[in-house]
């Protein structure tokens, strides 16, 4: 058995020229990361950073044009397998709209089963749980278009949890959503990190997103531009604002009076955090 | 406005119509279209009225859909009317006005085509609100499997549909919504001739395509991550198959058929002067 | 431009199984030059509201008056409403359809009836206060990138020159510094032209930043509206309806229930910054 995890080495990608000459595009210039299973990991940039090129990567959209991806031991630049490597790691899109195919909500869920040939019995069991698992089972029967954007990107991650993937990677999937939803798609997505060791890397731009992962990889100009816990991270404030990207208000705060010499941590990430600072240093 | 279509909505519910599996629905559908046309002799409608109407009881749609299902036909069914009525040579002339007449056969025949209609909207109708799309075109796709001896793409007709049916909704609301933003730029719908109005869909027209095909394309990404290869080597989840409710309403309807055939074998001679 | 509404109702679908009050009974005036914030749930209301200003919805009851005129009123021509209270809907980019941004900008002008001239000038305005550069104006609309793209939608609003601007959530789904880019974009608008700016949002950061009074839209009715001081001081009230306040002003209110002298009405970084710097000196200050 193959150790579970997504190994990225020199990873290079260039979207290549056309033929009246124009020059290729490079977009990922040399990464190297290692995703080990039950991690629960933030890749945050900003538009144009490479980030969602290097999403594509993890399940064989796109294959390296330099360097490997290897999932599982399974090399994405290996065809035959692609099925395999498409089952163990999920892929959940930006727009929730247009990743959902059938016009029943169950009937979406067990898209990716009735591909892969699973018997009906089974596809009805895995897309019960898949349901449960993403809260949404008492909405089974409904159409798509009744839900809120929310729920449908939870359809989404439903119809990606019934193949039983090792690895789901979240391209901005709350990029389109009220704060409700995004809320919601988030709780979703740590119940699951958490409550069944599914490994979950959450493309985003948005930090509060990126604060609650164990892990934030920055990427920026296709290179990986820090990689560490999020307090690590963050405490880069002067960095991170550099690259077109913000940290928390707390956070900004806390660095902003650190500038001006006044003693505080330097690691605070939550409103609890600054609260109990600020009081310990004004009393 | 837009959103009022109700050709292809269906009504979730557990009546034994909606249970029914949907390939004998789409094909009992189909039998009493035919049925409707046998009839000849004017009493045949009153039970093929009465089949429909017990349906409809059965299946516990409410009455008023058939209206709502009938309402954008009604034009049609008007003016065919209209057509029968004026131009339908009769021997029994009521009005004469010029070519135009009047007589008993007019007013049947009008009537009955307009009756013909109206029952096979509702008919169809019936499948539609108890039918998921979805179950209907596996139905589709399980009635025409048998050609794809003949290379028939019966797999890729019905993904092809139910994909349709999957974003109608949504490109309706995307509609409403480039019709609005254009309007809020002073775009005017509502005014001129045939050509200018023409001219006006442009603004609609080309976002909409742009926002289809952007769709279309990420829907493709989104199918193929979740391994999708056509039709080869694909299960179901849910399988269709028949039950006694199925073999019931073949009964019934078959029963249907003949109760027409009788009545319109019988001899009416009391009818021979509208007929 | 002063825009009134009065008793403002409007029922969907009324007389059928999906009715449902989108506004009720909303009755307020902005007055000519504010920079408005617009908060509320997806469903409160707000963007039902909006469409009635420049007169894509009709009121259900009540009535919406422009300089104290009916606009729903005889001898009003309701494009000329359209013409005055500009609207730019979310994801604005996706109403882009001609050869080039210029033509694109130009249909709003163009459907005025400007002549040429003033069509030119008013094009090149607009690009400017939406930050696009004279030299994109002749690229097709659909080679910008995405932020370039949602600013040339701007841009075919603002080139109407309503003395109305109204921006649904205009930095919806771009990264922060797209988002940076537009709303300051707007705020120098704001400034220049003085014209009337509405700004909804679902950032009570992004309004804490921008705008000088707040709207806030729950269940269909006006929850508030009043100015950002008096809006936030009902920070308690918001959470409870679920509208989250700005992690600053959250901090400074749990240390003024302690007891601490620190002010409530703190709601950005830099004004927290100050007024911490000054708490600090005085507290020096006292124990030298």
């Amino acid at each position: 058995m193959e150790k579970k995890e997504i190994n990225v080495s020199g990873l290079v990608f260039e979207y290549p020229g056309d033929e009246e000459g124009a020059p290729g595009y490079l977009v990922l210039k040399g990464l190297d990361m290692t995703i080990p299973a039950g991690q629960f990991v933030a890749v945050l940039g900003h538009n144009g950073s490479g980030k969602s090129t290097l999403a594509k990567h993890f399940n064989a959209i796109l294959t390296p044009t330099g360097g490997d991806v290897i999932v599982c031991g399974i090399n994405t630049k290996d065809e035959d397998r692609l099925f395999d490597i498409r089952q163990q790691v999920g892929m959940v899109f930006q727009n929730p709209d247009n990743q959902i195919v059938a016009t029943i909500v169950e009937e979406d869920v067990a898209f990716a089963l009735e591909n892969l040939g699973v018997p009906p019995a089974e596809i009805r069991k895995r897309v019960d749980d898949a349901l449960k698992e993403v809260d949404m089972y008492e909405y089974r029967e409904h159409a798509p278009h009744q839900l809120s954007g929310g729920q449908k990107q939870r359809v989404a991650i439903a119809g990606i949890l019934a193949m039983r993937p090792d690895f789901i990677v979240l391209d901005e999937p709350t990029a389109m959503l009220d704060p409700k939803g995004r809320s919601e798609v988030i709780r979703t997505i740590k119940e699951l990190n958490k409550n069944f060791h599914t490994t979950v890397v959450l493309i985003t731009h948005y930090m509060e997103e990126a604060v609650q992962a164990d892990r934030v990889v920055v990427v920026d100009n296709g290179k990986i531009l820090r990689d560490g816990t999020p307090k690590e991270v963050f405490s880069e404030v002067e960095l991170l604002k550099s690259v077109g990207l913000d940290v928390p208000q707390v956070t900004e705060l806390v660095y902003e009076l650190r500038q001006e010499g006044i003693d505080l941590p330097q690691d605070i990430l939550t409103e609890d955090e600054c609260y109990e600072a600020l009081k310990k240093l004004l009393a | 406005m837009l959103k009022d279509i109700t050709i292809g909505q269906y009504f979730p519910g557990h009546s034994p119509v909606h249970r029914m599996d949907p390939r004998m629905k789409l094909l009992l559908t189909i039998f009493y279209i035919v049925i409707l046309f046998c009839v000849s002799n004017p009493f045949g409608f009153i039970p093929a009225v009465l089949f429909l109407a017990g349906c409809y009881m059965v299946s516990q749609i409410p009455i008023k859909m058939i209206a709502k299902s009938i309402k954008p036909i009604l034009p049609i069914i008007i003016f065919t009317g209209i057509l029968n009525l004026f131009f339908i040579e009769g021997e029994s002339v009521l009005v004469q006005l010029g070519p135009i007449h009047i007589s008993w056969q007019g007013i049947y025949t009008s009537v009955k085509m307009a009756l013909r209609l109206v029952l096979l909207i509702a008919g169809t109708s019936l499948m539609t609100y108890t039918t998921s799309p979805i179950a209907l075109t596996d139905a589709i796709e399980q009635l025409l499997s048998p050609l794809k001896v003949v290379h028939f793409p019966a797999h890729e007709l019905a993904m092809m549909m139910s994909i349709a049916l999957r974003f109608i909704p949504t490109l309706v609301e995307e509609t409403d919504k480039i019709m609005s933003a254009q309007k809020a730029r002073g775009a005017d719908m509502d005014s001129g001739g045939l050509i200018q109005r023409a001219k006006a869909l442009i603004p609609i027209m080309i976002p909409l395509f742009i926002s289809a095909f952007r769709r279309a394309e990420e829907l493709a990404l989104a199918m193929e991550c979740r391994c999708y290869h056509g039709g080869e080597g694909r299960t179901r989840m849910k399988q269709l198959k028949y039950s006694h409710l199925d073999f019931v309403a073949l009964g019934v309807t078959t029963v249907l058929l003949v109760i027409i055939i009788i009545l319109n074998i019988i001899p009416m001679p009391f009818l021979n002067w509208l007929l | 431009m002063v825009i009134t509404t009065e008793h403002l109702t409007y029922t969907y679908s009324p007389g059928t199984p999906f009715e449902k009050v989108a506004v009720r009974d909303v009755s307020l005036t902005i007055e000519s030059g504010e920079m408005v914030g617009v908060i509320g749930h997806t469903g409160s209301g707000k963007s039902t509201l909006i469409q009635h200003f420049n007169g894509l919805l009709k009121p259900t009851s009540g009535r919406i008056l422009l300089n104290g005129k009916d606009i729903w009123g005889e001898g009003m021509n309701i494009r000329d409403v359209r013409f005055n209270v500009g609207l730019v809907f979310q994801y604005p980019e996706y109403q882009l359809f001609e050869e080039t941004v210029y033509k694109d900008i130009a249909f709003g002008p163009h459907n005025m009836g400007l002549d040429d001239k003033e069509i030119d000038k008013r094009v090149h305005e607009a690009a400017e206060f939406a930050g696009l550069s004279a030299d994109l104006l002749e690229k097709s609309p659909f080679e910008l990138s995405g932020g370039q793209k949602r600013r040339a939608a701007i841009a075919g609003v603002i080139a109407m020159e309503p003395k109305i601007l109204i921006l649904d959530e205009p930095a919806a789904g771009l990264d922060p510094r797209g988002r940076n880019k537009i709303l300051n974009q707007i705020r120098d608008y704001h400034t220049h032209t003085g014209n009337t700016v509405l700004l909804v949002s679902h950032s009570m950061e992004d309004v804490a930043n921008f705008a000088d009074k707040i709207l806030v839209m729950n269940n269909a009715e006006i929850f508030a509206y009043d100015t950002v001081e008096n809006v936030f001081a009902r920070s308690e009230e918001l959470k409870k309806i679920r509208l989250a306040v700005p992690q600053i002003t959250n901090v400074f209110h749990r240390l003024l229930d302690d007891g601490l002298p620190v002010p409530e009405n703190v709601y950005t970084v830099p004004y927290a910054k100050k007024k911490l710097l000054q708490l600090l000196a005085e507290k020096e200050n006292a124990h030298a």
